[in-house]
């Protein structure tokens, strides 16, 4: 009973989860060829070759790529975390049944469709889009603004799309403070201020550390928000490997792609999940 | 914690709901415009999702689409209610720690893993198996349930998880002191009780299924397209009203499930304090 509880998801895993990255990286080592499907065979140890992986260390767009994810990433997180810390800080204070409605209230959008929310902003940033034709409107610009295909609009979808993932453990983290320990801050004379940075802030921490890795992680190799709302200039290394598959159907330069971000992404992964077994009771 | 309210951090509190409810707001009043200008207000109309509901290409898509969620969340349930319990009893298991760690990271990688990478290695070990055993042939509906399954079962295993931690073991063990064999137990006791987590995660595989388009994208084949799919692809094109509407019963469609789910999730987590 209990090998099959444990087995039937866990052979699951390995058979559609693990065997496919391992795939992944044999793939990435051959080259591209003419034909269906359109690389070598890996089960050929002739065919093994690291050109693919030459190509991305020497073409400075990969690099680009990846540094921009990572910088775009880094950016929004912190973003997110400016405006969900005061949120979560908020819900955690409020009342045992406004609380649960509160909480509910951030979990909603975060569960309503990514691809509509991202359209949303289409709709709102675009040249002709509500919010220029708004500002034209009330004569406070007479063109629209560029608001859309830049940074600032890829910027704002990860930070709309993504902070409910910052606000949950924050709150989680949040909600386990004990009053106590605030209160006795300010009996020890301490400022509503000092008390938040050597008290709420500190004990805090694990709440911070998680949400920030449930932004960064994901929106790393986020693909649907520099597509819709971002311009040619900050390519994201998400959109490198979407393009490599799809438009030039070379499979093997998309999986180094894939490669190469699952191995700047598995230390913060294995972060996150230290962090969640810690916490888990 | 609950304490003092300062009105600033309401105020900031007001601005973040604002923040995340505007533009999808904004949204839903557009459907109901009559222009075709997406931005122009026209008074109020229905046409769009007339002309959605006669649009044959979107409603064969939809079909896919619901087809594709119900059967994955099913599949991703019963692996994850699976997975959930055993993690939840992982001490049961007597296995060693950094076994169970990894066992952890496992279940919890598809939550965090970026969906180009999971779209990508799935077509890639589907067309190698196709190669090598001659399945699953042409990709489309089995092969997106498959890749569904895997990303949706993560999410059913921590709500499931989460619940199997909260059960008092006593119920059991109860059960198995007035003689009931192990498989009784289960299903007269442990499976009635996790049930509404169940239900939850259920509703939780349905509702990521049907929103998800790059894992879509890349394990379909050249004759399936699911609703996210045919959205994406309009929206590259141009913005259109009756994107709009289609988003509008997307928001609600999705909005309905999440909150049965929440409530549900709500209402075990309450009884498993009684």
């Amino acid at each position: 009973m209990r090998r099959f509880v444990l087995g039937l998801p866990l052979a699951w895993l390995l058979l559609f989860l693990v065997a496919p990255l391992v795939i992944v990286l044999a793939i990435s080592l051959v080259p591209a060829v003419d034909g269906q499907p359109p690389f070598a065979s890996p089960l050929d140890p002739r065919n093994w070759t690291a050109d693919s992986y030459r190509v991305l260390v020497g073409d400075d767009l990969y690099a680009a790529a990846f540094f921009n994810a990572a910088r775009i990433a880094a950016t929004a997180t912190l973003i997110c975390l400016v405006i969900g810390y005061p949120m979560a800080y908020a819900i955690a204070r409020a009342g045992e049944q406004t609380r649960l409605l509160l909480l509910m209230l951030v979990i909603l959008p975060f569960w309503t469709s990514f691809l509509v929310r991202v359209y949303a902003w289409m709709v709102l940033l675009r040249p002709t889009g509500l919010i220029n034709e708004a500002l034209i409107g009330l004569g406070l610009i007479s063109e629209p603004l560029p608001l859309i295909a830049n940074e600032f609009a890829v910027h704002l979808g990860i930070v709309y799309s993504y902070l409910p993932f910052m606000v949950l453990p924050l709150y989680a983290a949040l909600e386990r403070l004990d009053s106590g320990l605030v209160e006795a801050a300010y009996d020890l004379g301490a400022r509503p201020f000092r008390a938040f940075l050597s008290v709420t802030l500190p004990l805090s921490r694990p709440g911070i550390i998680a949400g920030s890795l449930l932004v960064f992680i994901p929106a790393c190799g986020e693909f649907v928000i520099p597509d819709l709302l971002g311009g040619p200039d900050s390519p994201m290394i998400g959109k490198v490997l979407w393009t490599e598959f799809f438009s030039n159907r070379d499979w093997p330069a998309a999986s180094a792609v894939a490669i190469a971000l699952l191995a700047v992404l598995v230390a913060p992964m294995v972060a996150f999940q230290t962090l969640e077994r810690r916490g888990a009771p | 914690m609950t304490g003092r309210r300062s009105p600033l951090l309401l105020t900031w509190l007001g601005l973040g709901y604002a923040f995340l409810y505007l533009p999808v707001l904004l949204l839903i009043v557009f459907s109901f415009n009559g222009s075709r200008l997406v931005t122009v207000w026209a008074g109020f109309s229905t046409r769009w999702y007339v002309e959605l509901l006669n649009n044959e290409r979107i409603i064969e898509a939809a079909g896919l689409s619901v087809a594709v969620a119900a059967a994955s969340a099913t599949l991703a349930t019963i692996l994850g209610g699976l997975g959930g319990l055993a993690l939840g009893r992982i001490k049961g298991f007597r296995i060693r720690p950094v076994a169970a760690a990894l066992l952890g990271f496992l279940f919890a990688a598809p939550l965090v893993l970026p969906e180009v990478i999971t779209g990508l290695s799935l077509l890639l070990l589907f067309v190698s198996l196709d190669n090598i055993i001659g399945w699953p042939g042409e990709r489309g509906f089995t092969t997106i349930v498959i890749a569904h399954t895997t990303f949706s079962l993560a999410y059913v295993a921590v709500v499931v998880q989460a619940r199997v931690r909260l059960l008092d073991p006593a119920l059991e063990e109860a059960a198995h002191d007035l003689g009931a064999p192990p498989a009784r137990a289960f299903f007269n006791v442990t499976l009635p009780l996790l049930a509404p987590a169940l239900a939850a995660g259920w509703l939780l595989a349905f509702t990521l299924s049907l929103d998800d388009l790059v894992i879509a994208s890349f394990t379909a084949g050249p004759g399936a397209t699911t609703l996210p799919m045919v959205v994406f692809a309009s929206v590259r094109l141009g913005l259109s009203p009756q994107v709009n509407a289609l988003a509008t019963l997307f928001v609600i469609a999705a909005g309905l499930c999440v909150t049965l789910a929440v409530v549900l999730i709500a209402r075990t987590n309450r009884t498993a304090k009684i």
